[in-house]
């Protein structure tokens, strides 16, 4: 595992909300034997722009990161959604500009966090955050857009204190969708409000997901409700042993 | 819905039929039901994912040749004797039903479901010509009894309870109905009898039209599209013109997937195939068919941005697994096509201005274009619709003063870093439990439901640019 090298793309919301997040992930790698670098300066990929039809700024956006990120080795996501907008969106909407290849580059080399723990380095087994029982909910993006299922289930289901329990509607979208959910709170909020439902009978302690769009939804409903149930990212979870 | 209903902005609807428990009871149940079945027809059918391609193939390639299949298909009907009539808009669709009936003399007419005369509220001209129009499926049927329009493109009454239907029958049949599927439907069945017999007219839609033998497909549940189509005296089926296959081979492709989509039956219990009128020596069918051929925006859109909607086989797939119709219904859109589908082809018949508000009615969650069977990809034309509001100044204004400002904050890192700090010091009001439950103005809309994390008091970059221990 020596000798490998990533780079971490925060995001705008694992910045400036999930600080800790970032921090798991630095040192999960670099117990893995891979160095870690941050490129300065970064603000946000530019999804929130890209999914309202903002697609010139959404452009502008996408050409910075690509910028930032152009001689990283492999750069490394904690969102699905953002890695998605890199991987997908970034390749079409740079296509005519200067930085066409940059793009299609750094869509290659840019991973969502589970899938580079799984697909990239080929390490499943961590020790446990938090004791208890676990469940997962798939974000949209990593469900539909990269089509990854299995990386977050293989890491949990192996995790060392932790047993991960089956969530009904587990592929069900928790009403986040940016915008979205302030443009339409009141359908945003019903859908929330049964995705806490079963989030709450699976009697689980910990509800994982790796994306911090939907965490911030689930987490703010589960804190709303003052419920027993922890929102936690998966880099939480996969960093008990410190 | 009428204008007066849809001067009620979209988010008013939909938080109006959030509030009624009966539309939530019977959208929780039908819908789940709907994913389950679906679900489990396409998983004991490993071919399915490959004609779903293929199907798609046929589509895209009719399309592209889109005329020549409509003169082969014209060529056919006209060659078994029906006539076909060409419809550019609602309203010529509408006065070209309307002459036949009255040339016909017809003074009752059997519907079976029909999206496309939804699309062009024939009901309503054919009532205001004189002729009774008799909706004969019994999900359209209970919705004409209670004067509304379809809220699902297969299910037109699944909006209502079976409590609810039954109350309806007694009120406006006027007889004693429990609430029990099966006796609810011997009554409708009593009363539509009687109405086939005496219908002149019989009017349908059509799921397929198949170019190379001039044949008309219904794909029904309940036989009577049967009835419809071999009853009474004249048949005129109404249909876009998008429903083009080329080939009995190439229907076939469709039907293998469609009612595994739309009901998660292996196949639907009638599919009636119906080419022309009665001719020499048969012993059933109309005197007359007609063939209408609706435009209504589509044409335009085969070279426009909505082309693949036009794929579309109006399966209602897309509608089931979508979670903001799965809250709010079908009505709440506000127009005949509900749901992430419906949305495009709104936009494709009444412009983009209609759809402003319904572009943003999806998460984008993706699961539409996962369950279509057909794989359109809604989500990315909910986008571009989304972009073209914006970028022809119908969003308004402070929307995209607010989403430049982003855009520039988002391109100068130094601007960012003041945003940061500002937000920490905006925030210190509202976020002393390390949870911020309850923000004023337009930041209020996520909080009612929901907490918020605050800005984090020193932010990932802040602690990767001063924490050594970080970096080591």
């Amino acid at each position: 595992m020596t000798g490998r090298h990533a780079s971490l793309m925060v995001t705008c919301l694992g910045d400036l909300f999930f600080p800790e997040v970032g921090v798991s992930i630095v040192r999960l790698l670099g117990k893995l034997g891979v160095t870690v670098d941050v490129p300065a300066d970064q603000t946000c990929c530019g999804l929130p722009l890209f999914n309202s039809g903002y697609h010139a700024e959404a452009a502008a956006v996408a050409r910075r990161t690509v910028s930032l990120f152009k001689d990283s080795e492999h750069v490394v996501v904690p969102s699905g959604s953002c890695a998605w907008m890199v991987k997908h969106e970034y390749p079409g909407l740079l296509a005519n500009g200067a930085l066409a290849r940059e793009s299609a580059q750094l869509a290659a080399r840019a991973h969502e966090f589970s899938q580079f723990l799984v697909r990239v380095l080929g390490v499943t087994e961590f020790t446990s955050a938090v004791s208890g029982r676990v469940t997962y909910h798939d974000s949209c993006h990593l469900l539909r857009g990269l089509h990854e299922s299995q990386s977050p289930r293989t890491l949990l289901g192996k995790l060392k204190g932790a047993e991960l329990v089956p969530l009904t509607g587990a592929d069900e979208c928790c009403g986040f969708g940016g915008s979205f959910a302030v443009r339409l709170p009141e359908v945003s909020s019903q859908i929330l409000a049964k995705k806490v439902a079963n989030i709450e009978a699976t009697g689980a302690d910990c509800l994982v997901a790796c994306d911090a769009g939907c965490l911030m939804q689930m987490g703010g409903g589960l804190t709303r409700k003052k419920s027993r149930v922890r929102a936690l990212h998966l880099a939480e979870l996969l960093d008990g042993d410190r | 819905m009428s204008d007066g209903e849809l001067a009620t902005p979209f988010r008013q609807r939909a938080g109006g039929a959030m509030k009624d428990t009966f539309l939530q009871e019977a959208l929780t149940i039908a819908t789940t039901k709907f994913i389950g079945l679906r679900r489990e027809a396409f998983a004991g059918f490993p071919e399915g994912e490959a004609l779903r391609d293929q199907a798609r193939a046929i589509k895209e390639a009719t399309l592209q040749d889109l005329d020549r299949h409509l003169e082969t298909l014209i060529a056919n009907v006209e060659r078994l004797g029906g006539h076909v009539h060409y419809a550019a808009t609602p309203a010529e669709a509408r006065s070209i039903v309307v002459d036949i009936a009255r040339r016909t003399g017809a003074r009752m007419a059997v519907k079976s479901k029909s999206m496309a005369t939804e699309e062009i509220h024939l009901n309503e001209a054919l009532e205001a010509a004189g002729v009774t129009p008799v909706e004969t499926d019994l999900g359209e049927y209970i919705i004409q009894l209670a004067h509304e329009r379809p809220s699902h493109i297969i299910a037109p009454a699944i909006h209502k309870t079976k409590g609810q239907v039954a109350e309806l029958f007694s009120r406006e049949l006027k007889r004693p109905a429990e609430p029990d599927p099966e006796a609810l439907t011997r009554i409708a069945r009593g009363e539509l009898r009687e109405k086939f017999l005496q219908a002149d007219l019989g009017i349908t839609g059509a799921n397929f039209a198949v170019a190379d033998t001039g044949t008309i497909v219904l794909v029904t549940n309940e036989g009577n599209g049967r009835m419809v189509t071999s009853l009474p005296r004249v048949h005129v089926a109404v249909m876009g013109v998008e429903k083009v296959v080329p080939s009995l081979t190439d229907l076939m492709v469709f039907l293998a997937i469609l009612a595994k989509s739309a009901t998660g039956q292996k196949l639907s219990v009638y599919t009636s195939l119906v080419q022309g009128p009665r001719r020499e020596g048969e012993l059933e069918g109309p005197e007359e068919f007609h063939l209408v051929l609706l435009d209504g925006g589509r044409v335009a859109q085969i070279g426009g941005p909505l082309r693949e909607a036009l794929s579309c086989l109006r399966c209602g797939a897309c509608l089931n697994v979508c979670p903001v119709y799965r809250q709010i219904g079908g009505h709440a859109y506000g127009y005949t096509y509900p749901g992430p589908i419906g949305i495009l082809l709104t936009a494709m018949m009444e412009g983009t201005p209609a759809v402003k508000d319904l572009a943003h009615a999806s998460s984008l969650c993706g699961a539409c274009a996962d369950a279509c069977p057909v794989r359109i990809d809604i989500p990315r034309m909910l986008i571009d619709l989304r972009r073209e509001v914006d970028e022809r100044k119908i969003a308004p204004w402070t929307e995209r003063v607010a989403f430049k400002l982003l855009a520039r904050l988002l391109q100068h890192p130094r601007l960012y870093r003041v945003a940061v700090r500002a937000g920490r010091l905006l925030q210190r009001p509202f976020a002393g439990s390390g949870r911020i439950s309850r923000l004023p103005l337009f930041f209020g809309e996520w909080t009612r439901t929901r907490d918020l994390p605050p800005v984090a008091s020193r932010t990932f970059q802040e602690r990767w640019a001063s924490d050594k221990d970080l970096r080591a």
